[in-house]
């Protein structure tokens, strides 16, 4: 009987820039069921933070509750964490990244604690576009709780013991967009080379980034009925094109015809490349993107990959023009600056 | 070309991923025993090596242990799990197993078989024929039963009690041996209609070195195996002062060991290669420098220096070791000034070869070349078909658990040809693939991986061992020690077993196999699938288990170089495509045919 993982890794792991391997960005043991779709989320967000050379005591992972809020423990072990209040995740890292702004901030989420209990919580950071990856693990049931509906089960989806959902779904990647996200992707738990990849374009996109992955419930919704399940995603997934994350130190080479690929340079200097495969979906263009999220819906497939990507976001500290340093590195001198500083205050102020 | 699935029918495929059993010769299911051990069922482990190997006891001691180089553990971790000297605690701490050998009939099958020589290949040809009614006739030119294990493995690693418990649950079952007889002509055997012989003779001639001074210093120089049974037989009750022992095996190393207890003070290896190159085992090797004896490599032995008729030591020329870009070694004198060692005796131990000067050349028996009998290297059948050989009489000098394989492998021909059968039909191995499954998180084996690191033997004190040419010097693993070292096997034999029906490819045995052994990927040619996996798969003695095609189009490739066998693919898949299911290999005996 074994709920621990063996000491041993691979003798000949990969170590990136850091002199990390990947067991270095592991956590503990999951305890999730068997085959849940979030360990696979897991598992890449372990793959891009490694290959990206995140310094681990650089992230902070933030959740709220839910199957989904627990996996965090599963990966970033030697990483920050916050686990908050139900649906309140996004005030927690508003308020992390007002005092702190050098950290990655990682929101893991679940559709009931985005899409129900959390969505004024979303709708709002979303607007506010604070700089942060947002990662839903959509499951469309309430997995903690015997598999009840959720609200992004799809209309007419079943889930294993259930009739077919009587309501109308909610989209997030529809709302992240209609809210003003800069940054919003639908990915797959089961498709690691899409996911590993928008993962690290999310982390490198400067403003609020929601990445949207269906990730199966296998106990209670990987049923025959359900528009969740691995065979059914499978089988109506379309991605939006690929896309490939070369790092800043990296030569770019590319055997894509040219004028298929748009070049993306992020905020931290890499750069990402978009393939695409639909010619009238537009990427850059909010309502190109709305619009091809709607037409593929009409025909029942999963519209996956990169959707909407604003390059000249600005973000929540652009905004409010927040401290650079972070609060904990001020002293005195610069929280309490002197008589004359107070003075030329006031003065301006007559 | 995609790489074809892997048949896992075919019973080399999961024997080859238990690789301490594969490099067996014998091939003995060692993580059989070793569970058996640390379930505290040593009689039952002792059985399952008494089957496979037949001296449990003796190769706990001496084995040259192909296993252990071969084991897992080795290359996840830095030392193997110390197989041999686990066998020992099975043997150790048995209970009678005399209930459990096989029975001898009583009725006879009419059948007579000669063994020539009582060393460990005829040994076992007598423990498989005897129980199936052969009558059995053995001729041996030393006093009792056992050959080079008797008169070649000194007492202070071989106990003699251990190596007489071993040889008479063979020779005091059914068997007719003659001891101090010298056979010295295979004709008078075959004029006695046999229906087969078998020669297990061994290598009885060591190789001497003919260097100038030779001749006068005859007195003191000896052949190390020679001087060795000399020694077992109680002939030789002591040697000089200064000892020189040339030769860099394992025969050097019993010598000076055994020099240093009967009265060698100054004892000296003196090896013409470099001492990583030496034919010794490693851990003899450090045994001998534990005893205090240094090993002196890249000296060439030129030349005895013998004054006024006596031997004063031997002249050496310094070496050293070049290697071409084939790695073929030539070894170039320094031209420094010869050494000069001083030396009241010397012993060569520098190889032994097989002789057989008692075989008629008119017996229908094809001599090669080199004076050597020709021998299949299946059968063991000579190009007289009722004579067949094994051991180091075979193929030369090996050791004790290869003159054991070709003692099976003999006695499975001996026994198709007394039957009118072709012994080319060789019999398939017995093997069995059971599931592991005893509940969610439960698996009949302990699947949990121990971080220990490998258990040091404890010896006895070096002053009382060097004193006494009979104390054995390792005392074994107690059975708390041994039940931890046991707990280091990684049960390579419960194997990852995969069903792609079942496989609905969510990844979770990728995301927590904590060896990145498993990759989903689309098939290609093994050279360039295997730098797409999870994690290097550079190691090409390891296989690919590869999955037929699955919904996606991508296969399953599981790299089993570095699998623990933790069971955690299994434990995380959510339809059961992963099992964990033991496959035990046993090798067909004569008259076991599967």
């Amino acid at each position: 009987m074994s709920y621990q993982i063996p000491r041993f890794r691979h003798p000949e792991l990969p170590v990136n820039d850091l002199g990390y391997t990947k067991a270095d960005y592991e956590g503990s043991i999951s305890t999730l069921c068997a085959g849940c779709g979030h360990d696979s989320i897991s598992g890449a967000i372990v793959n891009a933070c490694h290959e990206m050379s995140i310094e681990p005591h650089k992230i902070a992972k933030l959740s709220g509750i839910g199957c989904s809020s627990k996996s965090p423990t599963y990966f970033l072990g030697n990483s920050h964490g916050f686990n908050s209040v139900h649906g309140r995740m996004p005030s927690v890292v508003t308020g992390a990244a007002m005092a702190n702004r050098e950290l990655l901030y990682l929101g893991v989420s679940g559709d009931g604690d985005t899409a129900s209990i959390g969505m004024g919580q979303f709708a709002h950071v979303a607007r506010r576009n604070l700089n942060m990856v947002y990662i839903v693990m959509n499951n469309g049931c309430y997995g903690l709780t015997k598999g009840q509906d959720s609200a992004t089960a799809d209309e007419g989806s079943a889930s294993k013991k259930g009739d077919p959902n009587p309501f109308s779904s909610i989209d997030l990647c529809g709302t992240a967009l209609q809210m003003g996200a800069t940054f919003v992707a639908r990915s797959f738990s089961g498709d690691k080379r899409q996911l590993v990849p928008l993962i690290k374009a999310a982390i490198s996109h400067r403003g609020f980034a929601l990445i949207d992955i269906i990730s199966p419930c296998v106990t209670f919704n990987n049923n025959a009925g359900s528009t969740k399940s691995y065979e059914f995603v499978r089988e109506h997934a379309e991605a939006t094109g690929t896309i490939d994350f070369v790092p800043l130190s990296k030569e770019i080479t590319t055997d894509y015809e040219a004028g298929t690929v748009h070049e993306v340079t992020m905020h931290n200097g890499s750069t990402i490349h978009l393939y695409k495969v639909d010619e009238n979906h537009d990427p850059f263009d909010r309502r190109s993107a709305l619009n091809t999220m709607e037409e593929y819906r009409a025909n029942d497939t999963i519209l996956t990959g990169l959707i909407y990507i604003d390059e000249d976001s600005r973000d929540l500290h652009d905004v409010l023009q927040t401290s650079q340093r972070p609060l904990n590195q001020l002293d005195e001198t610069d929280l309490c600056p002197g008589n004359k500083m107070l003075e030329n205050i006031n003065a301006s102020l007559r | 070309m995609p790489v074809r699935p892997t048949d896992i029918k075919d019973p080399e495929y999961f024997h080859k991923v238990v690789d301490c059993q594969y490099a067996c010769p014998a091939h003995t299911p060692v993580p059989e025993y070793i569970r058996l051990i640390a379930a505290g069922r040593y009689t039952d482990a002792y059985m399952i090596n008494w089957q496979s190997n037949v001296f449990p006891g003796i190769l706990g001691r001496t084995c040259d242990r192909p296993c252990e180089p071969a084991c897992r553990r080795d290359r996840v971790e830095d030392e193997p799990v110390a197989i041999c000297r686990l066998k020992r605690v099975a043997a150790d701490n048995k209970g009678s197993i005399v209930d459990r050998l096989p029975e001898i009939p009583a009725r006879k099958n009419g059948k007579r078989i000669a063994l020539i020589g009582a060393g460990p290949a005829s040994l076992t040809v007598a423990r498989d024929l005897a129980p199936l009614g052969y009558s059995i006739d053995i001729f041996d030119n030393q006093f009792a039963g056992g050959g080079m294990m008797r008169s070649q493995i000194p007492a202070f690693r071989l106990p003699e009690s251990v190596l007489n418990e071993e040889v008479d649950y063979i020779l005091e079952r059914g068997v007719n041996a003659t001891f101090d007889i010298e056979v010295d002509s295979l004709r008078s055997i075959l004029d006695q209609d046999y229906d087969a012989v078998f020669v297990g003779t061994g290598a009885p001639r060591g190789k001497g070195l003919n260097l100038p001074g030779l001749e006068d210093a005859m007195d003191n120089v000896y052949l190390g195996i020679d001087w060795l049974s000399s020694v077992a037989f109680e002939h030789t009750h002591s040697i000089g002062k200064r000892v020189l022992v040339l030769g860099g095996g394992n025969t050097a190393m019993d010598c000076c060991r055994t020099s240093k207890r009967l009265g060698g003070e100054d004892v000296r290896v003196v090896v013409r290669s470099p001492f990583e190159d030496m034919k010794a085992s490693p851990w003899e090797k450090e045994d001998a420098m534990h005893e205090g004896i240094p090993i002196y490599n890249n000296h060439v032995p030129r030349e005895f220096v013998v004054e006024d008729g006596r031997l004063k030591g031997m002249h050496f020329e310094k070496v050293e070791a070049i290697y071409d870009e084939d790695g073929k070694r030539s070894l170039v004198p320094t031209g420094e000034d010869l050494v000069f060692m001083e030396a009241d005796d010397v012993l060569m131990a520098i190889g032994q070869e097989n002789a057989f000067p008692w075989i008629e050349r008119d017996l229908g028996i094809e001599f090669d070349k080199w004076d050597m009998p020709v021998i299949d290297e299946v059968t063991f059948q000579s190009t007289n078909e009722k004579v067949f050989f094994g051991g180091d009489a075979a193929f030369g000098p090996e050791n004790v658990i290869t003159a054991v394989a070709h003692g099976h492998q003999a006695a499975v021909s001996i026994d198709l040809f007394c039957r009118g059968e072709d012994v080319r039909d060789r019999p398939a191995p017995h093997v069995t693939l059971v599931s592991q499954k005893m509940g969610v998180h439960e698996w009949s084996y302990d699947n949990a991986v121990a971080d220990d690191e490998r258990y040091i033997v404890p010896l006895a004190p070096l002053e009382e061992s060097l004193a006494n040419r009979k104390m054995e010097v390792e005392l074994g693993f107690d059975r708390d020690t041994g039940f931890k070292e046991a707990e280091r096997c990684l049960n390579c034999d419960v194997q990852t077993v995969f069903d792609e029906v079942r496989c609905i490819e969510c990844d979770a045995c990728v995301d927590i196999c904590p060896t990145d052994c498993i990759t989903f990927t689309l098939n290609g040619q093994e050279d360039e699938l295997r730098t797409r996996l999870s994690a290097p798969a550079g190691n090409l003695a390891q296989d690919l288990y590869v999955s037929n095609d699955l919904p996606t189009a991508r296969v399953m490739v599981k790299d089993e170089n570095v699998c623990l066998h933790c069971g955690l693919c299994a434990e995380r898949c959510p339809t059961t495509a992963w099992d964990m299911q033991k496959f035990l290999y046993n090798v067909s005996k004569a008259g076991q045919a599967a």
